[in-house]
């Protein structure tokens, strides 16, 4: 520990009375004379600085326990491990929160055991927010669902928000404060914080550092703001890894400033994608989803269609609904930008030639395509591709004319936009030069895993005096550091943080932080004068001069205008019926709960979760606000229930109609009028012909030969701060279907002339450095000579995911963040066995490449049925009309008349991305457990929705289709005759029923399951011994045991909460108000659920739809979840391009 | 002592000539002397090797099985899709092979062959045995195991019966009645040889042991008439049975809609099947067997001949069974029935196909050659591969065609584990294991039976030299 006194200074003491351990008082007095000690003190001891209190700061611990002892007796030994045994007992010993186990004497207001309660809050992901509801059940979340009036969920989240609660209850979270890697206490770090500061106050806070990644949250921002003012030397830097620093680097070249551009593809007709996975990726791929599917999607009535061109290097999920695709390899990328720019005039002629005859077709029909549509068109350029291709894609739809229309700029989201990867450069050169004193890390940076490898940011670090980290987890920087603040999740914090387009979300808490975690917030508040300021208070307080004035007339009503994005805001969770605050958490569309109503009038502060009405129908309502509830469940028995803030202390000073404000505002979920401002901005000219002239040369320098290599982050681990989270290791991720690893992706042509296959191991260098074992995975759909391998793996300390992977950190140098060209890949002849969840298997060695036979099969077998829009339009039928349905009295008994309900669900494979936030939501819906690498190998993955993955057509220019696999719930199930015991039987409302209870597990009903959706316990997987990841649990579903079969139940719970609640209020359930998890996660709304048996319910209509089709149906098997073919809308000027591949259908 | 000589009350009736199924110069009281001699003298040393080795095997299976009761059905090899793996292979080979005996006993019986008579005792054993080890399997197999007795209709509180569509219902009620009546069928037979050893033995424990196992029986002519009635009754049982439990097995299968299992050809192509692996194991063992008991003049080449001939003709059953599921793949026109096909001859388990094609359909051609027939050599070798063979058909049936069936992105792979092999060899020790307490009981050849088929028994002919 840096922060210890140095020996030498006991020194000092030499005056004491020798053989007196303890100097006298007037020695004390004497001592206290000449110098100035802590203005407090705990005993004389510490007062005086007696060699004792040195040693004892020295050792942690006193002398015996910390180092083995010299001269060690037999005696002396049994003592110590008989101490050891009885003192092992104290460790238990930390106070414990009191726990009232009588029963309520009065009930609190809205604790109703088994009902739960949605709080809105936001999560963050790069910094940005994502607004969602936390279904919190007796004070713990369990289920995180999207906020409906959030611009950038609109209902729907992505993978990372649902796999938060998993995160939370992560045993493998920090669970202790560390100093010099044993526990710490808050409060001695405050200590070691005040000293340091007044030791840097002088020089104005000359080396202190604070290192962040993207900070959006305005209460974050500010606290930095001060703490720079009162320490105006004092730096602020930021590094986050999967930031879009090219993006920012291309706004700042094109208008000089930093911009973000915000899309609309509500108005875009016609859209281009180059490398980019705007629909699936990135703060607002959610949003974007949602827009892009509602002009996508294609009924009987309305036969138009937008079109979207992907050109990439990599297959993006986005390019899966994609009319038209095309592979090129990253440089050839560039050049095809500037071919595209030349061709709309952009820029000038002459210069670099598309190599391929294909990508010269492409350039004309695309170009006119889009000149056709201008202003209604849109050209999305990957944010990782080079600046100059950036700045010439914004020339392109300035051109266009679709600035204004289609995409918007804004003024940067996020706080103080600096360019990151100099300011890490700059924090790194001053920490080698000795200028950096103290470096506080806040928010789970982990600098020595991110920062490029060149910077070699471990060794700078540990030149740094006094290095604090604060973060989820002890991480790799953790381990380098004196102290590390554990963080509280933001489930259980108060902050705040802005999306996209700039709207703030006050994230409120859901739980009592578990492990007396700390908020950046508060981490901060230590360095301020009032170091003991809860994060609470800190948030309140900013927003109290700020919030009335915003939420001025915000009756949660109104429909507002945020960035330029339409948000329907009336959700009515403010006009206090209960109703409409329910339709707002499951159903669709304003109003759908009003026959339910309840009438609770609440005014203003809804206080749902009452006895009756529809909020509880969906088992929810929005809540208040966390303290309004912490008020009334303070002593929820579960000791976990919503955080008890301090009330007051912040609200004494907030001006009038604040709390009215700030508790609207926590209902809501957004703060009103906070969207960022629109901005006009302009290219400048100099700009395109100067981006044009770099790509041009860039590509005469080109290597020929050379695989390029392309960084990017991992659709689920991200940069790797998810490497900790099981749920999202083990999602196989999309296209590729791997789980627990990444992989270096090579094109199937380029595997080839490297002579490398599955599995195998590789070397990769580039710039002087070499990744060694790096495992093979062949992708179809890879650009040639062109290799991807994602961020955040080949963890040192990432718990589960330890060890996993490859890290491509380690090749990824300050010059190359995103594209490595030039890169060497030599086999090694080793084997390193990848888990995927679809084809590809090993057999004794021999490596069987099933993707053509089974691309070949699934087209025979009409798995995915595609069509076009023009055969669409020329014959609505043409899909009923290839279908071959047995008739339904082909049958010896009569047919099962459904009186009641009867449930089923459409899928609409035309607007499904593959993105997989369905997998994650059923996952954390149904209790679903992770199973770990070795049962994924073993083909043991529980999923209980799957997507399955397609490759049609040419296996070196595939097209690449997603279905969502659930439980097709079939009329004539084929599970249900064969199961000796009768644990799978068939609902009077036409649900395929699991009872677990009576399973005995034969795995007959999975074996004739013509879809392979049962899923079997082959092991005991449930965490059921953790008491932590039992509570992530979700008490209306069942813990299954081992030897248990179990499947898509289609969300029973909810199925039967609905209509308990629509018994009690005597009304049927109103039409698209009960959603599956998987729907309700979809960001684009592929999936819709309800009664078949009731024309209202949005399902019925697709089912009526000429597009529906049953998977399999010609087996007779007559499933209940059905299929909406995949329509595309192909540009007939490409159609012989693509010739080969199209009608998917045949 | 000898009581018994002339006391079978059947009159032979009259016969065409046969060649008589023992060697020459036996005599009622040579074959009983010869016989019971394997149970009474001492124990050979072999025997304790053998023994020892059977039994280390089935401490194997202990071993499995203890870890599999603590760890559950995931140490074995299986997945989706394939949910069985070598836990309904072994059944239902052993189950195959359960089906020799009693159609050796019951059936041949009834079409008085009488030269099952030197076979029939151990084929019974070994199917009984055989039926054991099968009958494990589907309670090992079973996710949770202690609920097993959920398969038996049985009036309980739940007010729950089983449910009677599922063919695994059939299986217990067919593989139950069909270890029922084998035993019933086995112990019977052994009364008067029980009674035999009782009177011949000089241990007075084993003559308690042997005195309760004989029933009290005394050979008086009410008895032998009441014991020929319920002999024949039983032979008349049985006999459906050998066919009904093959079907209802098959029914496991054919009832599935899975294309590979969805076939009306599997009843009688199993019920070949299993008389085929049946006679196969006979042969493995009676060859052995005759070899170290010297029981040459009991089990002559001609019983050798006369089991290859049966398996010769199940087996051209079996490969029709191959050609018919072939050609009705192909002629159904199902695309999921010729993917199946063409997937077992190409696809990933294409080397398990060929060596099916290989142990079931080309081996067994030998045994037009008479040479091969008779040879106990290669009559051994021969049903060594038909056991691997009918092993090897169960694999292809089970996991090719759940391995790959309706949707391809679904499609799997699997292995057996340790675990998987550890039991199946585990459940070869227990077969071993009581084979040889068997063998060293009981009389492996009926004494009675054959006395009455010796010249001057009650059905002896004269005697001839056995064709070599």
């Amino acid at each position: 520990m840096d922060s210890v006194k140095p020996k030498a200074k006991c020194g000092a003491e030499a005056s004491a009375p020798a053989g007196s351990g303890r100097p006298g008082v007037a020695e004390i007095r004497e001592r206290l004379r000449e110098k100035k000690g802590p203005e407090f003190w705990r005993s004389l001891d510490e007062l005086a600085g007696t060699p004792e209190l040195e040693e004892m700061l020295h050792r942690e611990f006193p002398r015996y326990a910390s180092e083995w002892p010299e001269g060690f007796s037999r005696r002396r030994f049994l003592q110590l491990t008989s101490a050891s045994l009885a003192l092992a007992g104290l460790t238990g010993c930390t106070r414990q929160d009191v726990e009232r186990i009588v029963p309520y004497v009065r009930q609190p207001e809205q604790i109703i055991p088994g009902k739960p309660l949605f709080f809105a809050t936001a999560l963050t992901l790069g910094g940005y927010a994502t607004g969602v509801l936390a279904e919190s059940h007796m004070g713990r979340p369990t289920k995180i669902e999207g906020n409906p009036d959030h611009p950038a969920s609109l209902g729907a989240t992505d993978v990372f928000a649902q796999a938060a609660t998993l995160t939370l209850y992560d045993p493998d979270r920090s669970q202790t404060l560390l100093r010099a890697g044993r526990p710490g206490t808050w409060g001695s770090f405050v200590g070691e914080v005040s000293a340091t500061l007044r030791s840097l106050q002088p020089l104005g806070g000359e080396g202190l550092r604070i290192l962040t990644g993207t900070v959006t949250s305005p209460t974050l921002a500010d606290q930095i703001r001060r703490l720079l003012t009162a320490f105006p030397r004092a730096r602020w830097h930021r590094w986050e890894p999967a930031a879009p620093h090219q993006a920012q680097a291309a706004a700042v070249r094109a208008f000089g400033r930093p911009l973000d551009a915000v899309y609309d593809f509500t108005q875009a007709d016609v859209m281009l994608t180059i490398g980019s996975d705007v629909l699936c990726h990135g703060p607002a791929g959610v949003r974007y989803a949602h827009d892009f599917a509602a002009k996508r999607r294609v009924r009987a009535n309305t036969m138009a269609m937008n079109r979207l061109y992907a050109v990439e290097s990599v297959p993006a999920n986005s390019s899966t609904v994609a009319d038209h695709r095309l592979q090129l390899p990253p440089d050839q990328l560039e050049t095809f930008t500037l071919a595209l720019a030349q061709a709309l005039g952009v820029a000038g002629g002459g210069g670099a030639a598309l190599a391929d005859e294909t990508a010269r077709t492409w350039v004309r029909v695309v170009a006119e395509d889009l000149r056709a549509h201008a202003g209604r068109s849109l050209v999305v350029a990957d944010e990782y591709l080079s600046p100059a291709a950036q700045v010439l894609i914004h020339g392109i739809n300035q051109a266009l004319g679709n600035v204004g229309r289609t995409v918007n700029f804004i003024e940067p989201v996020e706080a103080d936009p600096v360019d990151q990867l100099q300011s890490i450069r700059a924090l790194v050169a001053d920490m080698n030069a000795g200028r950096v004193d103290t470096l506080l890390m806040l928010d789970g940076v982990n600098p020595v895993y991110t920062a490029p490898v060149d910077l070699r940011f471990a060794e700078a670090l540990q030149k740094v005096r006094l290095r604090i980290h604060h973060g989820l987890y002890q991480d790799e920087t953790s381990e380098y550091c004196h102290w590390h603040v554990n963080a509280a999740h933001e489930l259980e914090s108060w902050s705040d943080a802005r999306s996209f387009d700039g709207t703030v979300t006050i994230l409120q808490p859901l739980i009592d932080p578990l492990y007396e975690g700390r908020t950046a917030h508060e981490v901060l508040s230590a360095f301020s004068n009032r170091p003991d300021s809860t994060s609470y208070d800190i948030v309140r307080e900013f927003w109290s001069g700020r919030l009335a004035g915003l939420a001025a007339g915000f009756d949660g009503r109104a429909t507002g205008e945020s960035g330029g994005l339409t948000t329907t805001l009336g959700m009515g969770g403010f006009s206090g019926t209960i109703g409409d605050a329910g339709a707002m958490t499951r159903g669709s569309g304003a109003g759908a709960g009003t026959g339910l109503d309840a009438g609770q009038n609440t005014g203003g502060q809804m206080s749902q979760g009452g006895t009756a009405g529809a909020g509880g129908l969906l088992q929810s309502g929005v809540s208040d606000t966390a303290s309004d509830a912490a008020g009334t469940t303070g002593s929820v028995a579960s000791g976990a229930g919503a955080p008890a803030a301090p009330a007051g202390t912040g609200a004494a000073a907030a001006p009038a109609g604040f709390e009215t404000a700030w508790r609207r505002v926590l209902n809501a979920g957004i703060v009103p009028n906070t969207a960022a401002r629109r901005v006009s901005a302009a290219v400048a000219g100099g700009a395109v012909q100067q981006a044009a002239g770099e790509i041009v040369s860039a590509a005469r320098n080109r290597a020929e030969g050379r695989v390029t290599l392309l960084v990017r982050p991992d659709p689920t681990v991200w940069d790797g701060r998810f490497a900790w989270n099981p749920w999202l290791q083990e999602c196989p991720k999309p296209i590729s279907k791997l789980t627990w690893d990444n992989a270096l992706f090579l094109s199937p042509r380029t595997a080839e002339r490297l002579k490398v296959d599955f599995h195998e191991t590789v070397a990769v260098s580039a710039g002087g450095r070499e990744l060694r074992g790096v495992a093979v995975w062949v992708l179809p759909g890879m650009a040639d000579d062109t290799a991807l391998l994602t961020l955040g793996y080949g963890r040192r300390k990432a718990g589960k995911g330890t060890g996993q992977g490859f890290d491509a950190y380690a090749l990824r140098a300050s010059n190359a963040l995103w594209t490595v060209p030039g890169v060497e890949i030599r086999p090694l002849g080793g084997q390193y066995t990848l888990a995927c969840t679809q084809n590809h298997h090993m057999i004794r060695g021999d490596e069987v490449n099933e993707d053509a036979e089974a691309s070949d099969q699934a087209m025979k077998r009409h798995i995915v049925r595609t069509g076009t829009l023009e055969q669409f339009r020329q014959n609505p039928e043409f899909i009923r009309e290839q279908r071959h349905i047995p008739p339904d009295d082909m049958t010896m008994y009569p047919n099962y008349k459904y009186d009641g309900h009867a449930w089923g669900m459409a899928i609409d494979l035309s607007v499904c991305t593959g993105c997989s936030s369905c997998v994650i939501a059923c996952q954390a819906e149904n209790n679903i457990p992770v199973v770990g690498k070795e049962q994924v190998l073993a083909g043991r993955e529980m999923h209980w929705l799957r997507v399955d993955r397609y490759f049609y057509g040419d296996l070196d220019a595939p097209q690449i289709h997603n279905q969502p696999v659930p439980c097709m719930h079939c009329e004539t199930a084929p599970c249900e005759v064969v199961c000796p015991v009768a644990a799978t039987v068939h609902s009077d409302e036409g649900l395929n029923d699991m009872v677990y209870n009576r399973c005995v597990g034969t795995r007959y009903c999975s074996n004739n399951c013509p879809y392979k959706v049962r899923r079997f316990n082959f092991l005991r997987y449930a965490p059921k011994d953790d008491p932590l990841l039992a509570m992530a649990m979700n008490p209306d579903v069942t813990v299954r045991m081992r030897g248990v079969m179990e499947k898509c139940t289609y969300c029973v719970q909810r199925i039967e909460q609905a209509k308990i609640e629509s018994k009690v209020e005597r009304t049927p359930i109103p039409a698209n108000w009960l959603k599956t998890a998987c729907q309700q996660a979809c960001p684009t709304g592929a999936i819709v659920f309800g009664d078949q048996n009731d024309e209202s319910w949005e399902v019925t209509e697709w089912k009526a739809d000429p597009l529906n089709y049953g998977l399999l149906e010609e087996i007779n098997t007559r499933p209940r979840t059905t299929y909406l073919a995949k329509l595309r809308n192909p540009n007939p000027a490409l159609e012989p391009a693509v010739k080969g591949s199209e009608h998917g259908h045949a | 002592m000898a009581t018994l000589e002339d006391g079978g009350l059947v009159s032979p009736p009259p016969k065409p000539y046969k060649p008589p199924v023992v060697a020459p110069g036996h005599t009622t009281t040579t074959v009983t002397d010869k016989i019971s001699e394997v149970v009474l003298q001492r124990t050979p040393k072999w025997w304790f090797l053998g023994f020892a080795a059977s039994f280390s095997l089935l401490m194997v299976f202990l071993i499995s099985v203890t870890w599999l009761f603590a760890k559950g059905v995931g140490i074995w090899g299986i997945n989706w899709p394939v949910g069985w793996g070598f836990d309904i292979i072994n059944f239902v080979w052993w189950i195959g092979i359960g089906h020799a005996g009693t159609l050796i006993s019951a059936i041949l019986l009834l079409l008085r062959q009488e030269w099952r008579t030197s076979i029939n005792r151990f084929a019974e054993a070994m199917t009984l045995f055989a039926v054991a080890c099968a009958g494990m399997y589907p309670i090992l197999h079973l996710g949770r195991p202690w609920l097993a007795y959920w398969l038996m209709p049985y009036p309980n509180t739940m007010n729950l019966w089983p449910q009677f569509r599922s063919p695994l219902i059939w299986d217990v009620f067919a593989v139950s009645t069909y270890a029922t009546v084998s035993a019933l069928f086995w112990y019977v037979g052994l009364i008067p040889d029980l009674a035999t050893l009782r009177d011949r033995t000089r241990s007075r424990v084993w003559k308690v042991i042997y005195g309760f196992g004989a029933m009290g029986w005394r050979g008086s002519a009410a008895h032998w008439h009441n014991y020929e009635t319920a002999y024949l009754l039983l032979a008349g049982l049985a006999t459906p049975l050998v066919i009904s439990v093959h079907t209802v097995v098959s029914f496991d299968f054919a009832i599935g809609i899975i294309p590979g299992w969805h076939a009306t050809i599997f009843p009688p192509y199993f019920v070949a099947g299993a008389i085929y692996a049946g006679f196969a194991m006979v042969l493995t063992l009676a060859i052995p067997l005759r070899w170290a008991f010297g029981l040459e003049d009991f089990i002559t080449a001609r019983h050798l001949q006369n089991m290859g001939k049966v398996m010769l003709a199940t087996g051209l059953i079996v490969v029709y069974g191959y050609v018919m599921e072939i050609f009705f793949g192909w002629y159904s026109g199902n695309l999921y029935e010729r993917f199946m096909l063409a997937n077992r001859v190409v696809g990933p388990y294409r080397f398990h196909w060929y060596a099916l094609i290989f142990c079931n359909a080309v081996v067994p051609q030998f045994l037009w050659v008479r040479r091969v027939r008779t040879s106990p050599l290669w009559l051994f070798v021969i049903s060594m591969f038909v056991s691997v063979g009918m092993w090897l058909e169960r694999f292809i049936i089970i996991v090719t065609s759940l391995h790959r069936d309706f949707l391809p992105g679904s499609w799997g792979i699997y292995h057996g584990t340790i675990w998987d092999w550890g039991t199946f060899i585990g459940t070869m020790g227990l077969f071993l294991t009581l084979l040889f307490l068997f063998i060293r009981f009981l009389p492996l050849i009926s004494i009675f039976e054959m006395r009455t088929i010796v010249p001057g028994g009650p059905r002896g002919g004269e005697y001839t030299e056995v064709p070599r």
